[in-house]
């Protein structure tokens, strides 16, 4: 299948990407893997007139350590960061979320950015990235600013960034010794996409939970925070009935719809057992580091 | 809508083309370089049939622009043997291990395979089956690819050495 005819441009730093986008207006697309790009382009939802592509910039694909957190230039491919041992060693919630997107060969391709700019609600990393309270670096004409992840989605296929503008880094911040995490995502049959996912990240002190992050995917118009979970969750003991309520304050902070993947209900009992799932595996991680 | 000049080095030869900036890399290798092994199944990023090595990762080349591939490296199931007979020990493993029936899932099977070889050894049949998963097969069932896959990693531990086969020539049309 052939997309839709158009020009196709390799600008090699950001700011001459950025020129381009604010020269053809809404009439210009970044591209950055294309794996989510070109499926929509080939079966002809949509239509581009000019793709900006990423892919010869230099200094947008790397993974460093800062002082305070983990470094990700917004070109690194999905398997660069199953892969990295930092990733495994210290955010084994990313590496479950990685190991689980798509399958071997999208993630070959399709980089951590795009995945995250895309704003699709079903994509795995948005809601990670919301329980590590990470933060977005964004470049365009007038300069560069940092979004909280928790303030980048705001609908279907919307987020923070306006148009002419870049994600170039994302940041993740170092946890505290004695924090871990988990993503357990439930897929149906061998459809890629989950019907539910949700991360959990949390910083343990002697058994009482001081700092919890959750968030959940495919359960509503974007990834959700699940801030009363979160805070519920804060200076208590994990006890059986204490995660039991976090999972219930999870669900209360989904917003699914009903459709080929099931109803609401089914939606909300699956959310609930792996949410219960995720704290527990999340937990054990915590104790131990 | 203005061609675009590409320079892509397809099994280790540079092909230079003028082409249309939507021209997917699967049409390059095929149209273009003249090389059919690669196949097109689903055209929808699902099946792995058109599984190809991009600067030596397994992508799917229906998913990928030849424009993005400008300025790099690809391997096709043609680059893996040398010569007309010549099979690499994973081409070989397919075959012994009978890890084709219909043979289309197989190039794609057969560089995704080559690809995780390359990357790591002694996998357990959870890792192999999980490599695997971008690439759909509707004759075999998996097992015997699971095998030659096993069988390929043996095979590839003792030495790197090519298998002379005896490929018949295609007879008929
Ligand atoms: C078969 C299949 C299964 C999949 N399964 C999953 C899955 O289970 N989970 C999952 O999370 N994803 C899945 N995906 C989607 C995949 O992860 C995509 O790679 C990802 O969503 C987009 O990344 P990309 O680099 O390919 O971006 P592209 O497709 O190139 O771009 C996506 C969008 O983001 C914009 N964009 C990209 N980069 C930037 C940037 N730096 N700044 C501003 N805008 C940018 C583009 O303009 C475009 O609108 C699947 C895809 C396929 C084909
Ligand atoms: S033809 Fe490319 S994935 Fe099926
Ligand atoms: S051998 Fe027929 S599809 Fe795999």
């Amino acid at each position: 299948m052939m997309p839709p005819a158009f020009e196709y441009m390799a600008p090699t730093d950001v700011d001459e990407a950025i020129d381009l986008l604010n020269r053809y207006g809404d009439d210009a697309k970044i591209l950055a893997g294309g794996q989510s790009l070109l499926p929509l382009l080939k079966s002809r939802i949509t239509s581009i007139p000019y793709l900006i592509s990423l892919s010869e910039v230099k200094d947008i694909s790397y993974i460093t350590d800062g002082k305070n957190s983990l470094k990700i230039g917004a070109m690194t491919l999905d398997a660069d960061l199953e892969y990295s041992p930092t990733v495994r060693k210290n955010f084994p919630i990313l590496s479950d979320a990685l190991g689980q997107l798509a399958d071997p060969l999208v993630r070959n391709m399709g980089t951590v950015g795009g995945n995250l700019s895309h704003g699709d609600p079903s994509n795995d990393l948005p809601s990670v990235m919301l329980a590590l309270d990470a933060t977005f670096k964004i470049r365009g004409k007038s300069g560069e600013r940092e979004v909280h992840s928790r303030d980048f989605y705001m609908d279907t296929f919307v987020t923070a960034l306006e148009h002419g503008e870049i994600l170039t880094e994302i940041s993740v911040p170092y946890w505290p010794a004695a924090s871990g995490g988990a993503y357990v995502k439930f897929r149906k049959g061998t459809w890629n996409f989950s019907v539910a996912g949700v991360a959990v990240q949390l910083q343990l002190d002697n058994e009482i939970v001081k700092k919890a992050g959750i968030a959940i995917t495919s359960m509503g118009p974007t990834a959700l925070k699940a801030s009363e979970a979160e805070n519920y969750l804060k200076g208590k003991k994990l006890t059986a009935e204490n995660v039991r309520h976090a999972a219930e304050l999870v669900v209360a902070a989904s917003q699914p719809s009903s459709d080929s993947y099931g109803s609401v209900e089914y939606k909300k009992e699956i959310l609930r057992r792996i949410s219960v799932q995720a704290i527990k595996k999340a937990q054990t991680r915590a104790e131990v580091k | 809508m203005s061609n675009l000049k590409v320079s892509i080095t397809v099994n280790g030869e540079r092909k230079e083309a003028e082409i249309e900036p939507r021209m997917l890399l699967v049409h390059f290798i095929r149209e273009v370089a003249g090389l059919t092994g690669t196949h097109v199944g689903c055209d929808t990023t699902n099946c792995g049939a058109c599984t190809v090595l991009l600067d030596g990762r397994a992508v799917k080349s229906c998913t990928v622009l030849a424009a993005q591939a400008n300025g790099k490296k690809v391997t096709t199931i043609e680059g893996l043997s040398k010569g007309e007979n010549k099979l690499h020990p994973v081409q070989k493993a397919f075959v012994d291990k009978h890890g084709l029936q219909c043979g289309f899932c197989t190039s794609g099977m057969i560089m995704t395979s080559f690809w995780l070889l390359n990357k790591k050894r002694k996998l357990s049949e959870e890792e192999i089956r999980e490599a695997i998963s971008g690439n759909l097969c509707r004759c075999t069932g998996y097992e015997s690819i699971v095998d030659s896959i096993q069988e390929a990693e043996r095979r590839m531990d003792e030495s790197e050495e090519y298998i002379e086969e005896e490929i018949p020539a295609r007879r008929g049309r």
